[in-house]
């Protein structure tokens, strides 16, 4: 016994299901590839790069293949101080991200400008490259702000990623990109949303994101079920880098109603000084603190240069 | 034990042995799944319960227990459901038991990697897509295909003449599941970014729900209640209403899980319109089960599997009255993203299928291993934990839920939503625990019913016998 009986039956099925498929699938993909990237979006992938989720250059999600989001002071070629802006930088061998790759992710307009003016084209990953937001003159279509593009500044400027990280003092380096393969490995998208809602939401967390704003940025990771306050813009609200330090290695020394998970393992074993960190000793002290023995809770140790939790505390003050 | 007849011929395998493979793979999935939600939900509770350990945070734990209960224990039981009531309904035998095994052993070795891996950290960050995509193609090639193609042949090789409602649904699912599984990781494979990519994540889980996971644990109802009561199913129509509105109307609305994302507003005002028509499956499925119960619901108390499922089927009720309004725009608004949405996805998976599930593997188990259920004390302490566990969980949830939805549209500073939310994380962190509680006397009493259950002469039905303990 075979399907036969059920010729139509199945035919049925195919065109129902072929035609619930296209509606879902196949009519929303012209309005998406539509988007055209903002400068908020171009900020986003060039900041977290080619992926934060499991790639096979950075398998374990150790915040790998990611590139640096620095400010620069100074000229890297003459050394002169300039106004201050900020230099996606990406080392040799780092993968570039979606938008110079395939730069049809960026939309139309800012692909034209980023491919002929910003000479995105001509970066490679095997010498590494450089990249900065311009604006142009041009108004984005529908929501009369100029439109941003990428520079390729290895190619416009002979900025190199050497130069500019040279030049460049630590504490104007920022880790965002690693951070936000951390955000998504520790799951703090499981708790803290990165998208205020459209019909609330804006006094307190801030503009909900438009639809420029996700362009080439894998996985967006925005979250569906809150528990703690809304990320999108919290470095708006809070750039304090001490805080942070307090609050991720124990968000009760901050908030005693918080519930949100210590996250002091990211500190890894030493502190900034090279020191190793005395996790046991800290613990019953913040433990006779609790209960009242001392008054003061013992001190957080400074992190050290290039520990996890300084990716993170960067990405999260990079969130504006 | 069964895996000694991975390497024996198709033919001197006993029948019954996937099936019963896969029913106790997923009592087990289910004991650890559940151990995973209550463990997470103290952490929510008490923050400083086992905290500063890697392995241990709850943003480690959270995606493992999703993926645990989905993989493991509800698909592994549908697989089970599948293997046994596939052969039965068209009057033959399982086209490959040999098959059945290796897709048995070879979805728990998956499983457990995959989860493992995702224990560690190792994701693509993509909610109910978690698994990195070499691990998907794993999925697809050692679970869902191996899965299809056996229920597929064994539907062809049928000796009956016409398609029962139950093998119309495995039939559709388990295709639906692979195009669905497929199709939905696109965007790993493929490198999509951005809006689509999120959008695709939704659509994934969305769709996974809606062509896999209910329309499974409906056909699951429609072999029980019938079998058990003795009664017909009530009407045959209304079993093909259901099964087109599901296909038509519930692979559409994906969109409504973003409702408040920048996605293009036609298509999420479409999803929310086609959204509110799943009533139409749902009505049709509940009230042809409730029907063919007329002149039986003395069963519904005295039987075990009938009284799981009628329950399952009575929780689609509000399950599909939350689900066709809470994503219009009017009440998405308020409710989004907040406990009331954790406590409508456990009200699905927890609630509605999880006691379909149920039925089908103690019905299961039973019928294949010709063993009387060892004890029915412990069978009815499984029943009433679960289910009381189960509410507690729901309703506190909800009450939490409608608590920050307010804390929500009046902007009032989170952390005093948080304070206002603590009773109920304790509350559902009990609720969570009775659920796990349950389980271990469930794997307790079917291990004892393989061992000592009274023996069933051939020919007839568990329920046919009376309890001994």
């Amino acid at each position: 016994m075979n399907f036969r009986e059920y010729k139509i039956g199945s035919r049925a099925f195919g065109v129902a299901f072929g035609l619930s498929m296209s509606i879902t699938l196949f009519f929303p993909s012209f309005d998406l590839a539509a988007s055209i990237s903002s400068e908020v979006g171009l900020d986003k992938q060039l900041t977290s790069g080619w992926d934060s989720g499991w790639q096979i250059a950075d398998p374990l999600l150790k915040g790998l293949n990611k590139p640096l989001k620095v400010l620069v002071r100074k000229d890297p070629k003459s050394g002169e101080s300039m106004e201050p802006v900020y230099a996606y930088v990406y080392p040799a061998g780092t993968s570039l991200p979606n938008g110079v790759t395939h730069t049809v992710n960026l939309g139309r307009g800012v692909e034209e400008l980023s491919v002929k003016q910003g000479r995105i084209t001509e970066a490679r990953k095997e010498t590494g490259a450089v990249f900065l937001i311009k604006k142009s003159d041009q108004l984005l279509t529908f929501e009369d702000k100029p439109l941003s593009y990428m520079e390729n500044a290895t190619a416009t400027k002979g900025w190199t990623p050497d130069e500019v990280l040279k030049q460049a003092a630590d504490s104007d380096i920022l880790h965002a990109g690693s951070g936000k393969t951390m955000f998504v490995r520790e799951g703090c998208w499981w708790c803290h949303t990165l998208l205020p809602e459209q019909t609330q939401d804006w006094q307190v967390f801030g503009a909900p994101p438009m639809l420029g704003d996700f362009n080439g940025e894998s996985p967006t990771a925005f979250g569906s079920d809150r528990k703690g306050p809304d990320l999108l813009h919290v470095g708006s609200r809070n750039a304090s880098k001490e805080w942070m330090m307090l609050h991720f290695f124990n968000p009760r020394l901050v908030q005693p109603h918080s519930i949100m998970p210590r996250f002091d393992y990211l500190w890894g074993e030493v502190d900034a000084d090279g020191k190793k960190i005395d996790f046991k000793k800290w613990r019953s002290e913040y433990d006779e603190y609790r209960e009242g023995k001392i008054t003061t809770p013992p001190d957080v140790p400074m992190y050290a240069k290039d520990s996890e939790i300084r990716n993170l505390i960067d990405f999260v003050i990079n969130l504006k | 034990m069964i895996l000694k007849y991975l390497f024996a011929k198709n033919e001197a395998i006993p029948v019954g042995s996937a099936a019963i493979f896969f029913g106790f793979s997923a009592i087990i999935w289910f004991m650890i799944g559940t151990g995973l939600g209550s463990f997470n939900a103290a952490k929510l509770a008490f923050p400083d319960f086992v905290t500063g350990t890697e392995m241990f945070a709850f943003g480690h734990m959270r995606q493992v227990h999703v993926l645990a209960v989905i993989f493991g224990w509800i698909s592994m039981a549908f697989a089970m459901a599948m293997m046994y009531i596939t052969p039965i309904l068209g009057n033959t035998r399982l086209w490959s038991e040999k098959l059945g095994l290796w897709n048995c052993m070879m979805w728990n070795i998956a499983l457990a990697l995959g989860l493992t891996l995702l224990w560690m950290g190792v994701t693509s960050g993509r909610e109910y897509s978690d698994f990195p995509w070499p691990l998907d193609l794993a999925v697809a090639a050692f679970i869902t295909i191996p899965l299809a193609v056996n229920v597929w042949m064994t539907i062809i090789k049928r000796r009956t003449q016409g398609i029962y409602t139950t093998n119309w649904f495995f039939a559709a699912s388990t295709f639906m599941l692979i195009i669905v599984f497929l199709v939905g990781n696109l965007p790993e494979y493929f490198h999509l970014t951005g809006l689509t990519e999120a959008y695709m994540t939704w659509w994934f889980a969305h769709n996974v729900l809606g062509l896999w996971i209910t329309p499974v644990a409906a056909a699951i109802a429609y072999y029980v209640i019938p079998k058990v009561t003795g009664n017909p199913l009530y009407s045959h129509r209304i079993g093909h209403l259901h099964f087109w509105s599901i296909v038509v109307f519930y692979s559409t609305p994906a969109a409504h899980h973003l409702m408040s994302a920048p996605l293009p507003e036609w298509l999420k005002s479409f999803a929310s319109v086609e959204g509110v028509l799943i009533l139409v499956p749902a009505i049709a499925f509940v009230s042809n089960i409730l029907l063919t119960m007329q002149g039986k619901w003395n069963m519904f108390v005295e039987n075990l599997e009938v009284r799981f499922t009628v329950v399952g089927v009575l929780l689609a009720i509000p399950l599909n009255m939350q689900g066709g309004f809470q994503q219009t725009r009017s009440i998405n608004w308020y409710i989004h993203g907040t406990g009331w949405m954790v406590a409508h996805a456990h009200l699905a998976l927890l609630g509605f299928s999880t006691f379909l599930e149920a039925a089908a593997v103690y019905l299961g188990l039973q019928t294949l291993m010709k063993r009387k259920l060892y004890s029915l004390t412990l069978g009815n302490l499984h029943f009433w934990l679960l289910l009381i566990g189960f509410s507690t969980y729901w309703i506190s949830m909800t009450i939490a839920g409608l608590i920050q939805g307010a804390g929500k549209i009046y902007e009032v500073p989170y952390i005093d939503v948080v304070i206002a939310e603590h009773p109920y994380m304790i509350a559902r962190w009990l609720g969570g625990t009775m659920v796990f509680s349950s389980t271990i006397l469930w794997l307790y009493n079917m291990w004892m019913t393989a061992r000592e259950g009274t023996v069933i002469p051939a020919g007839r039905m568990p329920h046919e016998l009376a309890y001994e303990r």
